[in-house]
């Protein structure tokens, strides 16, 4: 049997040095299975945040070890993790952050540009990857022509359009409404179901955390209590 | 991975046009300037050359005296004498023309109406040597140059100021105190490229000009044609030699006459128009520079402008040196963007202003290349700085960027 997609033993993480240091993560340890939906809960301060970046591979950890399909990340440079990011990851951020002015097209082609798609195979991707979030017809509509809710299956679009094995939320919901927030949970929840995407969620809404098979809750920048909710699905991941 | 930057940096420019527009205003304001100035000096210059080729380039011109700047008088240096010329004509061999020239500034009055210009006394080879065309009448014959007789041949400015409509030849014109008839007219010249009218003449035998007008028999200028198959180099030897012998200047002293061939003046001339289009083109270049460093500007706070855009890029799997390049090449696309603009901008204005400077109009690719170029290199120097900035960014403090 292989290494489970995320290994994390011992992970810490402290901002600043002497007396004024701050420490976010004080050893975390997480695995996480493949085809996994994990939501990652806490008060605000917990190291939620740190937590996401660090298995984001935006960040790197001050100690311990965080092994990504066996590959230590800790120890890739800063372009590496880029291409680590570029072929195995998707974000989709609480502020959606798309590029204004650019369409719903182009949002969604722009990963694709960074892997060096060719235009017409860039256009086909992106219109399949706005058709699977339900926004077909809206390819050539600016974000700000969108609601919130809109924007934000145009950023699950851009997450998805590479065929990410890891789909990272970062508050997904924070910027809508409870229907909307429904209609974004019920989109993930089904992209794990359907097509085995592994999910992490950060969120601190206990209605979107029942989404996930397992929560995770964070304090004081340790896990406090790691629950299952539904069984594991069974060595899955092949894509 | 450039065509995609290039593909980035484009959609970037398209999204903010009117950005782009001011961005680029600085450079296209420089690469007008340079080209226009550098392509009307030019201009000027080719005009200057091509006047005094008009003239021949076989040409010799003597004048008394010879440095102008203090410890040496050049008025004082002694005229020259009609002898002078009989002396060059019967000595110096390989001469076509030794033409004798003194001028008097006059006032002109004919029917009525009178008009300021200057007189010419010369011989009959003074046509030929200057390449005039005769419009109407004759020039003076062998007899009337002899006699000191009262006519005239005029240029095309005095007769449109004096006669108006009317045919000249046949005329009566006052000068000063005596009368003088209008023999010919000499065919317009125009005006020329120092912005002199060349047509605002009156010429008459010199010795009429002598007796009646200056009153001495002094030669102000001696105009030497020599002949084609004649070298250039060993007429004016010859002939500083013999002037030299004949106003006793021993050996080791300076010569207090001046012989200017027509293509050192014309090498003068056009060393001078050169040295203004050098500068103009300098401090035009100046302005080139102004204009890369606006680049600079507006691609720093275009840079934290998009600090959340560059993190968005970086999150998603953007390299530092894909970054690095998407500004690079923003930078250098408008600033090259620029450099054609400013190149179509110049085309328009040169043409313009060589049509109103009454210069002709020559492409130069040479400049408009330099100027592009230089465009682009600005776009490289003063894009680095920012993008550099965009791409070292910690994408995490730049996706928290407001």
């Amino acid at each position: 049997m292989s290494e489970a997609l995320i290994v994390l033993s011992g992970v810490t993480r402290s901002f600043g040095s002497g007396a004024a240091a701050f420490q976010a993560l004080r050893g975390v340890d997480l695995t996480i299975e493949e085809g996994d939906f994990v939501a990652i809960m806490g008060p605000s301060g917990s190291g939620k945040s740190s937590l996401m970046n660090i298995l984001g591979c935006l960040d790197t950890p001050s100690g311990g070890s965080y092994r990504f399909r066996g590959l230590a990340v800790e120890s890739l440079s800063r372009d590496q993790r880029a291409m680590l990011r570029r072929h195995a990851l998707g974000f989709v951020f609480q502020g959606f952050n798309l590029l204004a002015r650019t369409s719903a097209q182009e949002n969604v082609e722009l990963p694709l540009l960074y892997r060096g798609e060719p235009a017409a195979r860039r256009h086909e991707l992106a219109r399949a990857a706005l058709a699977s979030v339900g926004l077909s017809g809206w390819e050539h509509h600016t974000p700000a022509e969108l609601s919130g809710g809109q924007q934000q299956r145009v950023a699950i679009a851009r997450a998805l359009v590479t065929g990410p094995s890891l789909l990272l939320a970062d508050e997904p919901t924070g910027n809508l409404d409870t229907e909307r927030s429904r209609e974004i949970m019920d989109l993930l929840a089904g992209l794990n179901r359907e097509q085995g995407i592994t999910v992490l969620m950060v969120t601190h809404e206990p209605d979107m955390a029942d989404y996930a098979h397992r929560i995770v809750r964070l304090v004081d920048g340790r896990i406090a209590s790691d629950m299952r909710k539904a069984a594991a699905p069974a060595e899955e991941g092949a894509r | 991975m450039i065509w995609n930057a290039l593909l980035l940096a484009l959609r970037e420019i398209r999204r903010n046009l009117m950005r782009s527009f001011l961005t680029i205003l600085g450079i296209v304001i420089g690469v007008s300037a340079v080209i226009t100035m550098v392509t009307l000096g030019n201009g000027a210059t080719q005009a200057v050359s091509d006047q005094i080729a008009s003239l021949g380039s076989n040409l010799l011109i003597i004048r008394p005296g010879q440095h102008l700047g203090p410890g040496r008088d050049s008025a004082g240096a002694a005229q020259f004498k009609v002898a002078d010329a009989e002396a060059l004509r019967n000595q110096v061999s390989g001469l076509a023309a030794v033409v004798p020239v003194s001028s008097k500034s006059v006032t002109l009055v004919a029917m009525s109406r009178n008009w300021s210009s200057g007189v010419t006394g010369t011989s009959r080879d003074w046509f030929a040597t200057g390449k005039w065309q005769i419009a109407g009448g004759r020039i003076f014959n062998e007899a009337e140059e002899r006699a000191g007789a009262a006519v005239c041949v005029i240029g095309d400015t005095i007769r449109r100021e004096l006669f108006g409509g009317q045919d000249p030849v046949g005329q009566q014109i006052r000068v000063k105190q005596f009368s003088c008839e209008v023999i010919g007219l000499l065919a317009s010249k125009g005006q020329s490229t120092m912005g002199n009218d060349q047509d605002d003449l009156v010429v008459m035998p010199l010795r009429t000009v002598q007796r009646r007008l200056t009153g001495s028999v002094d030669v102000a200028t001696l105009m030497v044609s020599v002949r084609d198959d004649a070298s250039m180099d060993t007429a004016k030897d010859q002939v500083t030699w013999l002037m030299r012998e004949r106003r006793h200047i021993g050996p080791g002293d300076n010569d207090d006459f001046a012989v200017m061939d027509t293509r050192q003046i014309a090498e003068t001339l056009s060393g001078t128009t050169k040295v203004m289009t050098g500068l103009l083109g300098a401090v035009a270049a100046v302005s080139l520079l102004v204009g890369g460093i606006g680049i600079m500007n507006i691609m720093l706070v275009s840079v934290t402008e998009r600090t959340r855009e560059i993190g968005i890029r970086l999150a998603i799997g953007a390299l530092e040196r894909e970054v690095l390049l998407q500004f690079l090449i923003e930078a250098v696309a408008l600033a090259s963007l620029g450099g054609i603009v400013g190149i179509v901008l110049a085309t328009l204005a040169s043409i313009g202003g060589a049509a109103l400077m009454h210069v002709p109009y020559l492409f130069n690719p040479a400049i408009n290349l330099l100027s592009f170029g230089f465009s682009a290199a600005i776009g490289v120097l003063f894009g680095y700085v920012p993008a550099r900035r965009a791409a070292r960014l910690d994408p995490i403090e730049a996706l928290r960027h407001e």
